[in-house]
């Protein structure tokens, strides 16, 4: 396996493809910096706001590399964000913030194990297990609210889950990193990582060597929704309210921003730096556009081109 | 040969390198219309890229490639194919979710009326291209349910079904069972009779010098030569393919088996498909072998005694312990270790890491506080890289970058990582060169020595003679007769390679035998 912390620079570059998300990162936030700075692209508010918008996706793109990594997929974190939003704000009206968090933690969890639970036992694939519970999910998160935001009144928990800063630096900020950061070494130095990667990358050399690659998968799916479970944590502390329309559609942003960090949709193959770096650059890009005054409509098709520009360029060739 | 036959395939000058390596090295290789040419060489000496080069999946970097007098038009594999070059493939091209006629007529379908395609066409083409061969194979079977033999036949009849000028059948009697081998040989004469040039990839030199008119060896990428097979007995091919080193099977001491404790007892053991009600002991600091034809249940066997298909009735005791191996991690637990019969799905993860393939089995033991630990994954792959001379550029390369015997090699350190005390090993030679076959095969008897109890399932009885104590021959699931290696021999027989030669031929008979009284029983 590629070790880009220990190659030498000539490999970074020899290995551009590998690494054409970080390439390309810099040189879109050149392209920002040079074009948008009249703009407020460099205003240090606006990179914060980056990172506030970044900070949801990123933390369920963290566990969703494990879940590639397996060789599964999880289109559920989304739908289930917007879930955990609900049952928090509703647990916290009743039994106080640390009700809240715990009832967000119990959603994730139920969620996950059953999505687990479908996947390694009943012979499912992840992908039809989540994405019928992504409109289980939205559906429950609809019923239990009446389709009507739920207010949050706990000052205490709207800092502490996305509303708060220290200093200038948002609680956002420190979630992405303590995930991130713990992903990342989970993922590289642990023995779970190491058997995720194996279940990936070859199940049944895997099982032959003793790795129990259901209980695995059913593993990186608990951990995916409980990370979405926490995603919506933060979402509904940031706005102060739980909804059952928070996180819809985020499964795609978070998918693209493994893929785009260089996890393989295939499993076997995943990095959490990269993903991070993936999220951030989808944040990136929404704020430029919208810092360039581009419509909706125009930003979404925007966005797809550098996507696929960047996932082709990363494709090898020959 | 009285006149020369025209050539039907000629390369001259071919080579390739991949990032830095030499595979081939100015190559000349030609083969004549009408003969059966075998083309030898170890692990890495570059058959199959010349192969791969001929039929198109590789551009050579420098070199001419004519076919039938003609210069192929260009290096891919549909102008290979359009010059006649049909080719199987011993990793197996089919695809599983298709049929056994889907996929010998994969884009080659006939058409009905409008357009559509015709599967009755297909199957009744593949029907008759068996019954050319004479085996048996369903041809309206889904591949994914075939056993390794009859996924073989399906290649090989892929391969000929494209009426091919150049047929190349690489490794296609790995699968096989004996009698399915001999009808292949006799359609490959009825071929051959026709014109066709066949080039013949094999290990078994026993079938090459029945099969083959000239052979020609590469060693390292580079060609050391071609010859009428009657200039080349089967040592002369050996010193060629190996070099200066002579390590044939029969130089392999034996050696006296220090048989200490039962290691491990079966009773009546029953696995989910097979095999049926087997029983036997393993001693410590023996050899055992299975011996017995493909379907005999060999494989099944040691799939329940890992624990990857646990038995469904019998008894398994571990040093007089009965245990209860449900999945693979109680087998480890207990000391057993299973290198399995297919190599590239069950026993290694091409992508990764010569390193990360054989710490893979344990994991748990270097993860202390659930953190690899990067010392010992660096330790354990280096020091089996070198107790088993892995040829590889760094632990670090991913293993597809592996010749086959070093993959191998690779898997079997990741289970001498186990420490086990049992040791399974499913054909742990197939389709590997000569000299790391032997390499392998002291190895096993090393093992013996060192006190563990050694199981060796293989389909080249003079490996199990070379490498066993005892031979258990199965048949049908079932565990036939049990035989002691010593009462194999002649004892007037005094030169190896004769005693071998004689050995190899009694065992033949035995699993012969084993089969009439199945089938007696049957009937």
């Amino acid at each position: 396996m590629a070790k880009p912390a220990t190659a030498p620079a000539g490999a970074f570059f020899a290995n551009w493809r590998q690494n054409i998300i970080y390439i390309g990162f810099v040189v879109i936030f050149l392209v920002f910096a040079a074009t948008l700075n009249d703009k407020g692209f460099l205003n240090p508010n606006n990179l914060l706001n980056i990172v506030r918008q970044t900070a949801m996706i990123a933390v369920m793109a963290v566990a969703m590399t494990f879940v590639l990594s397996a060789g599964e997929i999880d289109l559920s974190v989304g739908a289930v964000a917007g879930l955990a939003t609900v049952t928090v704000a509703m647990a916290i009206a009743v039994a106080g913030p640390v009700g809240g968090v715990l009832a967000g933690l119990a959603t994730g969890l139920a969620v996950g194990m059953f999505n687990g639970w479908l996947t390694t036992k009943i012979g499912i694939p992840s992908f039809l297990t989540t994405l019928a519970m992504m409109g289980i999910a939205k559906g429950v998160a609809m019923w239990i609210s009446d389709t009507a935001a739920v207010p949050i009144l706990s000052a205490g928990y709207s800092w502490v889950f996305g509303g708060g800063s220290v200093g200038p630096i948002p609680v956002l900020m420190f979630w992405m990193a303590i995930i991130a950061g713990i992903g990342h070494i989970a993922l590289r130095r642990s023995g779970f990582g190491r058997r995720v990667l194996a279940t990936g990358g070859g199940e049944t050399a895997a099982r032959y060597s003793g790795i129990d690659t259901a209980s695995i998968k059913f593993r990186v799916l608990v951990l995916s929704s409980c990370a979405a479970a926490l995603a919506g944590m933060l979402y509904a502390g940031r706005l102060q309210s739980g909804r059952f329309q928070l996180g819809e559609g985020d499964e795609l942003s978070v998918i693209a921003a493994a893929v785009l960090g260089g996890t393989s949709l295939f499993g076997g193959k995943g990095t959490v730096i990269g993903t991070i770096v993936g999220a951030l650059m989808i944040g990136l890009i929404n704020n430029g556009l919208i810092l360039m005054g581009l419509e909706f409509s125009q930003q979404l098709i925007a966005r797809g081109g550098i996507i696929i520009l960047a996932v082709a360029l990363s494709q090898k060739r020959g | 040969m009285t006149s020369p036959a025209p050539v039907a395939v000629r390369m001259t000058g071919i080579s390739k390198s991949f990032g830095g390596i030499r595979a081939l090295d100015g190559v000349d290789f030609e083969v004549l219309t009408g003969e059966v040419h075998a083309l030898l060489g170890g692990n890495g000496a570059g058959k199959s890229t010349i192969l791969k080069v001929l039929n198109g999946v590789h551009v050579p970097d420098e070199g001419a490639i004519e076919v039938g007098g003609q210069k192929l038009a260009a290096p891919t594999p549909e102008a290979a194919r359009a010059a006649g070059i049909a080719m199987n493939f011993q990793e197996m091209s089919l695809i599983p979710t298709l049929t056994v006629a889907q996929n010998i007529f994969l884009t080659r379908e006939a058409r009905d009326a409008r357009g559509m395609i015709d599967d009755a066409d297909s199957i009744r083409r593949a029907q008759a291209i068996f019954d050319m061969l004479q085996v048996e194979v369903d041809p309206t079977a889904l591949v994914g349910d075939l056993g390794a033999g009859q996924k073989q036949l399906t290649e090989i009849a892929k391969a000929i079904s494209q009426d091919a000028r150049v047929l190349i059948l690489d490794e296609p009697s790995t699968a096989l069972s004996v009698s399915d081998v001999e009808r292949l040989f006799v359609f490959l004469r009825q071929l051959k009779a026709k014109g066709v040039a066949i080039i013949y990839v094999s290990h078994r030199m026993d079938e090459i010098a029945r099969i083959a008119d000239r052979a020609t060896i590469l060693r390292d990428g580079k060609h050391v030569i071609t010859a009428p097979l009657a200039d080349l007995p089967i040592d002369v091919m050996i010193e060629h393919i190996v070099g200066k080193r002579s390590k044939g099977l029969a130089d392999v001491a034996r050696g006296d088996a220090m048989r200490g404790e039962v290691l491990l007892d079966l009773s009546r053991v029953t696995g989910p498909h097979k095999p049926e009600d087997v029983s036997f002991t393993l001693h410590r600091g023996e050899v055992l072998g299975l011996a017995g034809l493909l379907g005999s249940g060999r494989s099944a066997l040691a799939r329940v005694i890992a624990g990857i298909e646990p038995a469904i009735a019998g008894d398994i005791r571990i040093k007089g312990q009965k245990v209860a191996i449900r999945r693979p991690s109680d087998a480890i637990a207990n000391g057993i270790a299973l290198v399995p019969e297919a190599r590239a799905t069950q026993g290694i993860i091409p992508a990764h890491s010569v390193a990360d393939n054989m710490v893979m089995s344990v994991l748990g033991r270097i993860t202390p506080r659930g953190m690899v630990d990067r010392a010992r994954v660096r330790e354990i792959a280096d020091k089996m890289i070198d107790r088993l001379s892995i040829k590889t550029a760094s632990r670090d390369h991913a293993v597809s970058t592996l010749s086959g015997g070093n993959q191998q090699k690779v898997v079997i350190g990741k289970w001498l990582a186990t420490e086990p005390e049992i040791l399974i090993l499913d054909e742990p030679t197939a389709g590997i060169d000569i000299g790391s076959k032997a390499e392998i095969i002291r190895l096993v008897r090393d093992l013996a020595q060192a006190g563990k109890g050694v199981i060796v399932i293989s389909s080249e009885l003079s490996e199990l003679l070379t490498a066993c104590d005892r031979i258990l021959v199965m048949a049908d699931g079932r565990a036939h007769q049990m035989l002691d290696r010593a009462d194999l021999d002649d004892p007037a027989e005094t030169d190896p390679e004769h005693a071998l030669q004689a050995a190899e031929r009694r065992l033949q008979v035995e699993i012969q035998k084993a089969l009439s009284i199945k089938e007696a029983s049957h009937g």
